[in-house]
């Protein structure tokens, strides 16, 4: 199993019967492949649809049903389209249960950095800083660290996508969540000491009594 | 009921210098052929309202790549490298707004208020400039209206009243620009007789569309 799909699976846990969901483009989107049996999940696409499928077969696609990506997806029986006020009103206005978002860096006190890195990438915040600041679970999922620089940092240097801090962070080495407190060391990757994830870790870790390995 | 004009028409309506929203997400329920015909006429400094710029050779891509736009308004370039190219080079402006704000303030044009109160954007660079106000002890800040010259949409449906429907995610931001422009041009991909979409499934009444495209041919 890769670290992608480690981090995938992972977050797939956090999943619950009947929520709404938002995927964020990327390593996020693998979540939908692991909803457990018999669950039923709600995934919304913030340019404008809850509940679709994957991609249909080649040449039943349809111009007008893609995801936020731009790719082609259908629609579930039961799905519902809208426009983009509505969408963000779901979003902000409490109705949306939990999002997962791809991250540039997590800090001690849980702040998100995730749409720029000033003088070599803009993307633009498109929709993260609204479901950042408005889904009652942010759950960030990404690499533990990128190229042997630590993501989990004590302090931004990006900017910020919100200052409201995120709920859970997950990795291809370790959950971490972050707390009033600091970050907690919550779970370990299968054969992931607790040393490997503090030597890739420039952020304080408050490390319980328990850290169990992760159930995938 | 009105004629349905040409794209080459609908173009020639658009003056350079204008602020143009553009409805569309990643290209999907863009108007591509009024696009074509304003790169075709060699549009100049406009100002595009949208929610991203689509990609180099797509949809609002293509209105960067021939030079037509001075500024952008969106939420995200991520897909568009020639968009952060000319960025950087000081060839246009870039104005990044968190999408649900982007489309709050295009609401808020076309609702007649004078701004809305978001959390999003709060403690970051976003905020900077903005008032904060406290409603019930949480902080939002204060969006304003963005409105523009005109409005460039797609449909699915219209008819000769301009009532138009919209499919699926090519919705997005059409109905909500279809109220924030003083011009507003719609691009169909059909046209049908007055009375053959039922009142309910209307979703821009014709009384705000100022100019029909003709259907594809």
């Amino acid at each position: 199993m890769d670290g992608k799909e480690i981090i995938a699976r992972r977050v797939a846990g956090e999943l619950r019967h009947r929520m709404l969901v938002n995927l964020g483009i990327g390593l996020p989107t693998l979540v939908s492949r692991y909803v457990p049996e018999g669950m039923v999940v709600a995934f919304q696409s913030e340019n404008g649809i809850i509940g679709f499928g994957a991609q249909p077969p080649d040449g039943m696609e349809d111009p007008n049903l893609t995801d936020a990506g731009g790719g082609y997806i259908s629609a579930l029986p039961g799905a519902y389209s809208f426009d983009s006020a509505m969408s963000f009103a779901l979003i902000r206005g409490g109705h949306l249960d939990m999002t997962v978002l791809g991250g540039l860096q997590v800090d001690a006190s849980g702040r998100l950095a995730n749409w720029m890195v000033p003088g070599r990438m803009v993307a633009g915040m498109g929709g993260a800083m609204d479901l950042v600041a408005g889904a009652k679970r942010v759950v960030i999922a990404m690499q533990h660290a990128a190229r042997g620089e630590a993501k989990i940092v004590p302090l931004l240097t990006l900017p910020p996508t919100a200052a409201r801090p995120v709920s859970l962070v997950v990795t291809d080495l370790a959950v971490i969540e972050p707390t009033p407190e600091g970050l907690v060391l919550r779970e370990r990757a299968p054969g992931v000491g607790v040393d490997e994830i503090l030597a890739a870790t420039t952020a304080p870790l408050i490390l319980p009594d328990a850290i169990p390995e992760m159930r995938l | 009921m009105r004629k349905a004009i040409s794209p080459e028409d609908a173009a020639t309506l658009v003056p350079d210098g204008a602020s143009v929203m553009i409805g569309g997400f990643m290209a999907v329920g863009s108007p591509h052929r009024v696009i074509d015909a304003l790169v075709a006429r060699g549009a100049k400094g406009l100002t595009i309202i949208g929610n991203d710029t689509g990609k180099p050779g797509l949809g609002i891509g293509k209105l960067i790549d021939a030079g037509c736009v001075a500024r952008a308004i969106v939420s995200h370039i991520g897909t568009n490298p020639v968009t952060q190219k000319k960025m950087i080079a000081g060839e246009m402006q870039v104005d990044l707004v968190p999408q649900g704000t982007l489309a709050e303030r295009i609401r808020a044009a076309g609702a007649g208020l004078g701004g809305v109160l978001t959390p999003t954007g709060i403690g970051t660079s976003v905020a900077e400039g903005k008032q904060v106000i406290a409603v019930d002890g949480r902080d939002y800040l204060l969006e304003t209206p963005l409105r523009a010259d005109v409005a460039l949409l797609h449909a699915y449906e219209a008819d000769y009243y301009g009532n138009l429907t919209f499919r699926l995610t090519a919705t997005n931001f059409n109905p909500l620009m279809a109220m924030a422009a003083g011009i507003v041009i719609a691009e169909p991909d059909e046209i049908v007789p007055v009375g053959v979409i039922p009142p309910d499934h209307v979703r821009t009444p014709g009384i705000l569309v100022t100019h029909l495209v003709e259907r594809p041919r």
